[in-house]
């Protein structure tokens, strides 16, 4: 081997610690968790993972890719290998129309800019909005890849509870007040109300029109992420936020991620225009335009076929999963635990008595190998160690149904073994204590976890 | 030059950690000129090793199945060399209560503690000791899985009632815990690097952490999270002393090649014993490579060193 092809040296310590010293103060937050580093055995084959938020991407029919790539080769060639506008293509922008038509929106294209993934709305706007200490009001728990993005841009994260109508609006009109009383307004407002990830929750429609009008009131913006609402499995659709504003206040974020592949990364956004035109600039320095190919991929797919039986399909696919995710909780999991029922999207939300962490319920649940999102990931604030998130879109209905009783039985062994440390329960062999407890049809109430009472600090293992 | 397999990754929950020991390990061992084979340790592992037939395997993993003997044994079936401390050794350093029953006996200060299975609980009412134990620990105190190696599943206990849901948590790890008096104090760690002229101390390690209130799983691992200071700023005797204590503990075990002691030193200037680790971390914030260069040991001349000592092992050992 000749010298040039050795690997190159790597930094010795010292370098390190000079790096160190360069990093931005904001790198703080922007910590690689031991979480991740469980996270990386969740995706060994022989783990049932409950944790990621995969849409299954199985029943696309190949011959319809197939038939999609073959028409962009033969007609757009070129412009598919092209840049492409940063505010996205004008037919990319049709199809969102379209999409947005469907849940009853109607959106100028002027008004849209299209973007690499949803996720990248969330990275735009909090660049756009927010300097370091500003405030957002976020729900909690709130997606968990919401949050390292807040903390890059060293955001002051509010998160106001949730019940089964989603955000509780009296708590942020308060939580409002409260700001004001200390001359601090939040720059906006982050909600998941349909089929919330991680909840599961969908915000009532007396709610929705309730936070649109504080919105308006107190001249407040609005994010409403909606990745969801098109995958309901039960009850009549409610109107995005957006339609019940206007687009005043909301900013609208969709994306194509769940209702038909998350590896196009397609996501966009509607805003108000001056707020628009700032995200517009954020994007183009961040990646110039979205990837033109993905943006017509979206235009021959919804000229060749028909994006809303593909979606139907889907929604009876993850119906079903959903329903036998409850019914394997109903069975499997002990009666200290609840859990929220979903309508739509891919989430259940669960949980356990507060002296279980699931942090630490996670390795022990990895050594059966099954794996779930643990509820801390959700919050900025220290809660949620005792919640977990639980994905059912992401495997078939056996898998789900072996999944949840494994981690079932992990919980069983800790309520048990918590029982006779304290002298709650008589000493007896997991066994016994392992026998499903008839509970039935269907999930408990809903039960989110509280602001108070929670010492446990921060990082938590 | 040598075909070295580099066994890293495996199922431990310190995956990640030892996936960048052994990418490290890897780059080290091609400038050293041999010829390198990375494995991701699984159920194919025998078949690879017979298929590779190398010379020797550099052992980066850590945690269960790569620290405790489990990889080192089958090595030893296979006849394959290998890096780092053998079979007992192992087993005896990843059980940290057995550890400190072998420092207690010896006279190698180690906190109070006491340890409990979990069929001690479930089987034998043991629950009804807690109440004497937190009568001769004084609180906060520590509660620990006996195996994990890294500070997963460790917990503190304030008050007495923290104890129950602490002892949960760390029960997720392992069969077996630790209930631990908290020495509050300076964090120090010791890396033992065996040589021709026997096992020599390397400098003092002090890990100061940034923000929280604990050394924890995450700062352990992160660049800039926590602030190492090496060589640690100690007076000379208790400089000398750790090193002393980390040579003892590495003896008494039995370990070879490499170490890695954790120490704490309380306010009276008293240290104790708080683990050693048989597979230290060989990533770019790792203590034993920070001690090694403030030694004057590069990287690559301390992977160098540690593979010639399993090739000399593997050549003393009796046919």
């Amino acid at each position: 081997m000749s010298p040039s092809q050795k690997p190159p040296s790597r930094s010795t310590s010292r370098d390190l610690e000079r790096y160190a010293g360069l990093f931005a103060s904001r790198t703080r937050v922007m910590t690689s968790s031991a979480m991740r580093d469980l996270m990386a055995i969740t995706a060994r084959p022989e783990v049932i993972s409950l944790a990621g938020g995969l849409p299954d991407t199985s029943t696309f029919p190949p011959e319809t890719f197939a038939a999609v790539t073959a028409r962009i080769a033969e007609e757009s060639c070129a412009k598919a290998l092209q840049y492409g506008p940063t505010d996205g293509l004008e037919e990319t922008k049709e199809c969102i129309a379209e999409v947005m038509g469907a849940e009853g929106m109607r959106a100028d294209r002027g008004d849209m800019v299209v973007t690499t993934g949803g996720q990248q709305v969330i990275d735009l706007v909090t660049k756009t909005l927010i300097d370091p200490g500003d405030v957002i009001i976020a729900e909690g728990p709130t997606y968990p890849g919401a949050v390292p993005v807040f903390n890059a841009y060293q955001a002051d994260v509010v998160q106001v509870d949730m019940d089964s109508d989603g955000m509780r609006v009296d708590l942020l009109e308060e939580t409002l007040d409260s700001l004001d009383r200390e001359g601090r307004k939040p720059k906006f407002i982050y909600t998941v109300p349909s089929f919330q990830n991680p909840a599961g929750v969908t915000m009532s429609l007396p709610r929705r029109r309730r936070l649109v009008e504080v919105a308006n009131q107190r001249e407040l913006l609005v994010l409403e992420d909606n990745p969801y609402g098109l995958l309901r499995y039960e009850g009549d659709p409610l109107p995005p936020l957006y339609s019940l504003d206007g687009g005043v206040f909301v900013m609208y974020l969709g994306t194509f991620s769940k209702i038909l592949s998350p590896g196009i990364r397609l996501g966009w956004v509607v805003a108000p225009p001056p707020v628009l035109e700032k995200i517009n600039l954020g994007k183009q320095e961040a990646d110039l335009c979205t990837s033109t190919l993905s943006q017509l991929m979206v235009q021959a797919y919804f000229e060749h076929a028909d994006w809303r039986e593909y979606v139907a399909s889907l929604t009876e696919i993850y119906r079903a999963r959903r329903d036998s995710m409850l019914d394997a909780l109903a069975d499997h999991f002990p009666r200290e635990a609840e859990w929220t029922r979903p309508g739509g999207g891919l989430f259940i939300w669960a949980t356990l008595p507060s002296y279980i962490d699931t942090n630490d319920l996670l390795a022990r649940a990895l050594r059966d190998n099954v794996a779930f999102v643990p509820g801390a990931a959700a919050f900025l604030d220290g809660r949620g160690h005792s919640s977990m998130r639980l994905n059912f879109s992401g495997c078939g209905e056996e898998r789900l149904r072996e999944g949840i009783r494994r981690i079932g039985e992990v919980i069983k062994e800790q309520v048990a073994l918590y029982g006779t440390l304290t002298g709650e329960l008589p000493a007896v062999s997991a066994e016994e204590v392992s026998e499903p407890e008839g509970e039935g049809e269907g999930g408990r109430l809903v039960e989110l976890p509280r602001r108070a009472a929670h010492t446990r600090r921060a990082g938590g293992s | 030059m040598s075909r070295i397999a580099v066994l890293k990754g495996g199922r431990s929950l310190e995956r990640q950690v030892s996936l960048r020991s052994g990418a490290r390990v890897e780059d080290a061992l091609e400038r050293l000129g041999h010829e390198v084979v990375g494995i991701d340790v699984g159920v194919d592992l025998i078949r690879r090793l017979r298929e590779q037939r190398p010379d020797a395997a550099f052992v980066a993993l850590h945690g269960r199945g790569g620290e405790d003997g489990t990889v080192q044994e089958l090595l030893e079936i296979l006849d394959v060399p290998y890096t780092g401390s053998g079979v007992p050794a192992c087993g005896r350093a990843t059980d940290k209560v057995l550890t400190k029953h072998l420092l207690l006996e010896t006279g190698i200060p180690t906190p109070e503690f006491f340890a409990f299975t979990q069929t001690a609980f479930r089987e034998l009412g043991a629950a009804e000791t807690l109440p004497a134990i937190a009568d001769r620990l004084d609180f906060p105190i520590v509660v620990k899985p006996s195996s994990q190696g890294s500070a997963l599943g460790i917990k503190f206990a304030r008050t007495p009632g923290d104890v129950p849901a602490a002892l949960v948590a760390a029960f997720s790890y392992d069969g077996r815990v630790l209930l631990e008096r908290h020495v509050e104090g300076r964090d120090l760690a010791v890396s033992v690097l065996d040589g021709a002229a026997g096992p020599e101390a390397l400098p003092v390690v002090e890990a100061v952490p940034r923000e929280e209130d604990f050394y924890d799983f995450e700062a352990r691992y992160e660049i800039g999270r926590t602030a190492f200071v090496c060589p640690a700023d100690l007076p000379s005797e208790v400089t000398e002393r750790a090193q002393e204590l980390a040579l003892s503990c590495h003896r008494l075990l039995g370990c070879y090649g490499f170490s890695r002691v954790d120490l704490m030193l309380d306010q009276s200037g008293e240290l104790y014993v708080l683990e050693v680790n048989p597979i230290p971390g060989l990533t770019d914030t790792s203590l034993l490579p920070q001690a090694a260069e403030a030694a004057g040991i590069g990287f690559d001349q301390l992977v160098g060193r540690v593979l010639e000592l399993a090739f000399e092992r593997a050549a003393s050992a009796p046919a």
